[in-house]
């Protein structure tokens, strides 16, 4: 019994809320009959796969998987950058979901097969810990992720600095979920009735970004956290909204997520980034969306320590990832799904992080 | 005695016989190893015959809970034990990597020792080298097995029907995620042990159940995900697990919510799954309970008429996909 | 795209890294993030790190509704 995470599973309980949407489905306006509601992270649509929770909901209520797998969302070139970085014998570090993702002509972890020096990292933590064993190399981490992980990595900077570590820089491709939000609610041809959003990338932004969206848009937007119980109070939330004609920003992961977000996160983040249009893959530029390191923090940026760019890659052109992170398809949909694009074979990333909607269909949905 | 292996302990001349003589023969001379003869000669049995081989290189080599050497017995025991027979006999042949401390080589051994003294079978024949460093990693281990097929058993997947049940004989995932977790780089202080564990005195108890007894396997690579896709591919019916059934050890459990890891595909090296008809289903959990590694014995599943499917129901009422997975086990941030 | 859980510290060493536990299973992780950690406290942990603290009170509070939610429907399944 893991305390917090299994108090939040309970079977008699996910009935109930199931039989409130199910009941508060039916008294949706005309107008709203037919409701679809985008969980933006990747962790939720993992959640609903691994619990079943699309099965549970009526008809009219869909769910659309969005944006919110950082693995999914880098661009093919990044991958190509360190796939050339390792074979001039540079050490990477990486996250694992990062491994087998194919860029425009092979993945990381062919090239980890071909003799290259590349680690998986559950925490980057341990990336620091590579560059101070190995002083005489070079050591990059793969700084990709939305909020929650940037502040981690802008901590693991901080603590470089003060240890003096020379031989650890980062790419980043980091990435932001409120101006993904913009983009998505502003597409003319995505119909995005409200949003589920994101529990720990809630954590480190607080409220008062959605707050701001909400106030523009009208649109419904729940914060919940990634369990059964959590998912379906969340779904409960958007939907009771609806219902009384309202569009609020309802945080229902009050357990963690505070008002003003966790401020220390913020300031580590603000200290060392600044924000620019960045390119998100299938999608495209998206106005402010990224952060990347400050010019003065060039010694701990791998593009500039090694002076290369990361160019835009090639990726297959029959993959439909990009209508599939937009929520405009469901990766059935897609003509390569199961037939040349599998977990075994991927084509695009979303068949590759274990959360894109892709895998998560592929592995979960019968 | 120098306190490393050297390649001289594998080149067939003093050393080589000095360490034969003080680490092998001493532990298992007592039997047809005796005199070291090249092949060991066996008395016949009645039965079938059933034999089984598998390598051992897991890295790390000792992880909570065991080591190397309960795996090499452990491993070849349950093949032969899931196939419906009583092991007798094994083999023993090591791979040595040059500078492997003696102390573990002893240690690993030992464990070998007791293991096969656990489960009641004789390591009658063996070989032993020793390669340059590099060449393997520290130690590697190959065992095969004979063994005596019980005559009551009549396994094959294609009798299972739907209604049948599938029962698992403890927690699933400890082994895959100790070994996981002794790995470099994931920083966990303390996890779960492995299960490794033989499950033959299972199987032989499951013995006078007969024909209601359809299938047996350990889930080893690949964990109980793997085995039961296995099981229904091809097959007229498929599988439904309910999650609130699963045990699952609470270490195990939390490092998997940690680094997002399903513990179904997670390999298990002490248990096994077996599937019966429904009217024996109970009488099975009643026979295992009374062993220590049939304590947590448990029906996991029943057989559905939805062919070739594994469908598990979620703690929420749904129900989801269980799949083959991919084979190396990343942890995921996301 | 954040997967990140609930885990209670143990112990808090002088460079702001910790050890936290659920159930039996204990790791090593960064505190760096979070603002005056006190033993005993839950964190969210993600990647090594803890990212934001847990406010039992309020996870109580909501777990002790889902509770009687769950009751409400046994009973009326028994009915």
């Amino acid at each position: 019994m893991m305390k917090y995470i299994d108090d939040y599973k309970n079977p008699g309980a996910a009935r109930k809320i199931t039989e409130n949407i199910n009941t508060l489905a039916e008294k949706l306006p005309a107008a709203k009959r037919n409701f679809s509601i985008m969980e933006v992270c990747g962790s939720h649509t993992m959640a609903i796969a691994r619990y079943g929770i699309r099965e549970l909901l009526p008809e009219n209520i869909s769910l659309i998987s969005g944006p919110g797998c950082p693995v999914c969302v880098t661009d093919a070139g990044y991958i190509d950058t360190a796939v050339e970085l390792s074979r001039n014998g540079i050490t990477i570090a990486t996250f694992g979901d990062m491994i087998n993702v194919p860029g425009s002509d092979t993945s990381l972890g062919k090239c980890r097969s071909e003799g290259a020096d590349i680690h998986i990292c559950y925490s980057p933590l341990s990336a620091l810990e590579l560059a101070e064993k190995n002083p005489d190399r070079e050591v990059v981490f793969l700084a990709i992720g939305f909020e929650t992980t940037i502040a981690p990595l802008m901590a693991l900077l901080e603590t470089a600095k003060s240890k003096n570590i020379k031989n650890l820089s980062i790419m980043t491709a980091f990435k932001l979920v409120p101006p993904a939000l913009e983009a998505l609610t502003s597409d003319p041809e995505l119909k995005v009735d409200s949003f589920l959003c994101p529990a720990h990338v809630s954590a480190i932004i607080g409220e008062r970004p959605y707050q701001l969206f909400v106030k523009k848009h009208k649109i419904p937007c729940v914060i919940a956290s990634f369990e059964p119980l959590d998912i379906l109070y969340g779904i409960e939330g958007i939907l009771e909204q609806v219902v009384s004609n309202k569009a609020f920003v309802d945080n229902r992961y009050k357990r963690v997520v505070k008002q003003e977000g966790n401020t220390t996160a913020q300031h580590f983040m603000d200290k060392y980034l600044v924000p620019y249009d960045a390119s998100w893959r299938g999608i495209g530029i998206i106005p402010r969306s990224g952060l990347k390191l400050k010019n003065e923090f060039d010694e701990y940026n791998t593009e500039k320590r090694f002076n290369i760019e990361v160019k835009p890659g090639k990726p297959n052109p029959a993959c439909r990832c990009g209508d599939v992170l937009k929520g405009k398809i469901k990766p059935s949909e897609c003509p390569l799904f199961r037939r040349t694009c599998n977990p075994f074979h991927p084509v695009g990333p979303c068949m590759v992080s274990s959360e894109g909607s892709c895998a998560a269909f592929f592995k979960y949905v019968k | 005695m120098t306190d490393k292996i050297q390649i001289a302990h594998g080149g067939g001349g003093r050393l080589s016989s000095q360490l034969i003589d003080d680490q092998i023969v001493s532990r298992f001379g007592d039997g047809p190893l005796k005199g070291l003869p090249d092949a060991a000669s066996l008395p016949g049995i009645n039965g079938r015959i059933i034999y089984s081989t598998d390598s051992y290189v897991v890295q790390p080599i000792e992880f909570p809970g065991g080591n190397i050497g309960n795996l090499a017995i452990h491993g070849t025991v349950n093949d032969i034990s899931v196939a419906g027979g009583k092991p007798l006999w094994i083999s023993l042949s090591l791979i040595i990597e040059e500078g492997f401390e003696m102390s573990t080589f002893r240690k690993v051994l030992d464990t070998i020792k007791s293991s096969a003294e656990e489960c009641g079978v004789k390591v009658v024949t063996g070989d032993t080298k020793v390669v340059a460093k590099g060449q393997c990693d520290k130690i590697f281990i190959n065992t095969s097995g004979i063994g005596e097929a019980f005559s009551e058993f009549t396994l094959n997947k294609t009798n299972i029907k739907p209604g049948d049940k599938i029962i698992v004989n403890g927690t699933v995932g400890d082994h895959g995620m100790a070994v996981l977790t002794a790995r470099e780089g994931i920083n966990i202080i303390n996890g779960p042990e492995s299960d490794t564990a033989s499950v033959h005195r299972l199987v032989e108890s499951a013995r006078e159940f007969g024909g209601h007894v359809k299938f047996m396997r350990d889930p080893t690579r690949g964990g109980v995900a793997t085995v039961l896709n296995e099981i229904v591919e091809n097959n007229n019916f498929g599988i439904k697990l309910k999650e609130t059934e699963l045990p699952v050890s609470p270490g195990t459990h939390s490092i998997s919510e940690i680094l997002g890891i399903d513990p179904l595909a997670l390999a298990c090296e002490g248990r096994m799954l077996l599937v019966c008809s429904p009217e024996v289903s109970e009488k099975i959990l009643q026979k295992w309970k009374k062993f220590p590694e049939g304590k947590k014995a448990k029906v996991i599943g029943t057989a559905t008429e939805d062919r070739g499917m594994v469908l598990l129901e979620a703690v929420t009422g749904g129900t989801r996909l269980v799949d083959v997975p991919l084979g190396e086990l990343l942890p995921r941030i996301c | 795209m954040c997967l990140a859980v609930p885990m209670k510290i143990i112990q808090i060493n002088d460079d702001n890294t910790g050890i936290v536990a659920a159930d039996d299973a204990s790791y090593k992780v960064s505190l760096s993030l979070i603002k005056d950690p006190v033993v005993e406290e839950f964190v969210i942990v993600h990647a090594g790190y803890a990212i934001e603290k847990l406010d039992e009170e309020e996870a109580n509070t909501r777990i002790d509704l889902f509770r009687e939610l769950a009751e409400v429907n046994s009973e009326m399944v028994k009915q």
